[in-house]
């Protein structure tokens, strides 16, 4: 059917944000074509070590989702984006194909080494999360395809994950965000995860972040070391949400609030994370 | 100028009473509701997804009724402001919205009980942090909303009673 619009039809998914942007008539697309009647897009499924998302699955029903639980960063995210309402009509796969800079699942997902799913006229085909997102509201998305699924694995016993996002209030979008992902092995730190979001034009990967972990115990000394290079590696933008010194300062807390949540999330605690208001 | 789209027919369910209609493809889920229904309680307040005013229950889950599209309701169920109150009784959140002064100038109101439904359909006894969050897509510019938080505890408490 989308092939057969042409290239002016867009898909309507959760519609949270292409509605808005069809009402200041940013976007104007002359077909709709919604996926909100289409079976098949939504489902969590667990299977083994890995985890199924359908495109279509509400940021409601991951919140509630158990499975999704078990993987405590999904939760945070989930459950923090925008409020109750948008929660319960947008779609984890809308938002990544959308990719917005300010979007809340993409550094989450990329911390979790997620894969996406995409299907179109030519068949179905695996994407890295990190080669789908190539710039701001730009994916690798073909015309005529669309985002099946997204498929995390689950992380191993001995690690731990977070998301932050700080935010005027809850239904704007973030001044900045990082997500984290930490596994321990005999005491030191052995793969880390770090991506921040809302910075630039798509989430920034902070590598300096995770060498500053990596081999090292987790404690405030390693922690403020990977908070500090966070912070260097990225060159946010000054706008209405705040000057770029504001928001680097607001990366090097938020780093350092998500490393110490995943690293006591790992050890086996059970920590409450929520996004963070001004 | 474009053509205008064709109409597209659907039926929906508006507290409880079927209508079959014919919309633009384009037209809001608020705008069914307050041009074509005459449900005027469902207000508009931004327009951009923000504030919350034109929440309605779709379906069973909350939503902001100027971000889903007339077309998108198809087959379903609407709940809004109108539905609340049975009998010429209000429904317990209006009640106890009405005895705590959860409200000012009223125009934010029928987007909080919506939400305040929500809340207390899915969490019988919300903690006062989980009232904040649940009214998190809700602006109010009068109340300071201290006593919204103290009209949704009532509601728990009245809901809760009526059950037992």
């Amino acid at each position: 059917m989308l092939s057969s619009l042409g290239p002016e039809a867009r898909l309507l998914a959760g519609g949270q944000s292409l509605i808005p942007l069809m009402k200041l008539r940013l976007a104007a697309p002359r077909h709709l074509v919604d996926l909100n009647f289409a079976p098949g897009l939504s489902h969590i499924d667990s299977a083994g070590s890995q985890l199924r998302i359908g495109a279509m699955t509400r940021h409601a029903e991951l919140e509630a989702s158990a499975d999704a639980r078990r993987v405590p960063i999904l939760h945070d995210c989930a459950a923090g984006i925008a409020d109750v309402q948008v929660r319960n009509r947008g779609t984890i796969g809308g938002s990544l194909a959308e990719a917005d800079p300010t979007g809340d699942w993409a550094p989450v997902l990329l911390a979790l080494e997620a894969e996406v799913v995409c299907l179109g006229p030519q068949g179905q085909r695996v994407l890295s999360l990190a080669s789908f997102i190539q710039d701001a509201f730009t994916t690798a998305l073909v015309p005529a395809e669309l985002v099946r699924e997204i498929m995390v694995q689950t992380p191993a016993a001995k690690s731990g994950g977070a998301y932050f996002a700080f935010k005027a209030c809850a239904p704007v979008y973030a001044a900045a965000s990082v997500a984290a992902q930490l596994t321990l092995e005999d005491g030191v730190c052995s793969a880390a995860g770090i991506f921040l979001g809302a910075v630039a034009l798509t989430p920034v990967h902070a590598a300096q972040a995770e060498a500053a972990l990596m081999g090292k115990p987790v404690n405030e000394k390693s922690i403020a070391a990977a908070a500090e290079a966070a912070a260097a590696a990225c060159d946010p933008p000054a706008d209405l949400r705040g000057s770029k010194d504001f928001k680097r300062a607001l990366v090097r807390a938020l780093v350092a609030r998500a490393l110490d949540a995943a690293h006591r999330r790992a050890r086996g605690e059970s920590v409450e994370v929520s996004h963070l208001y001004a | 100028m474009p053509e205008a789209p064709a109409l597209v027919a659907i039926r929906v369910t508006v507290n409880g009473r079927a209508h079959s209609l014919s919309v633009e493809p384009r037209m809001l889920l608020v705008e069914l509701l307050r041009e074509t229904l005459n449900l005027t309680g469902t207000h508009i307040g931004c327009d951009t997804s923000f504030c919350g005013a034109c929440t309605v229950m779709l379906n069973g889950a909350s939503v902001k009724s100027c971000t889903v599209f007339a077309v998108q309701a198809d087959q379903g169920e609407v709940l809004t402001v109108e539905g609340l109150a049975k009998n010429g009784e209000l429904h317990p959140i209006q009640q106890a919205f009405v005895e705590h002064h959860g409200l000012q100038c009223g125009y934010c109101t029928p987007g909080m009980l919506l939400s305040t439904l929500q809340l207390l359909e899915k969490n019988a006894h919300p903690e006062e942090k989980d009232v904040r969050k649940a009214i998190a897509g809700n602006c109010c510019r009068c109340t300071g909303y201290q006593n919204i938080f103290k009209a949704v505890a009532d509601a728990a408490r009245r809901l809760d009673k009526d059950k037992s």
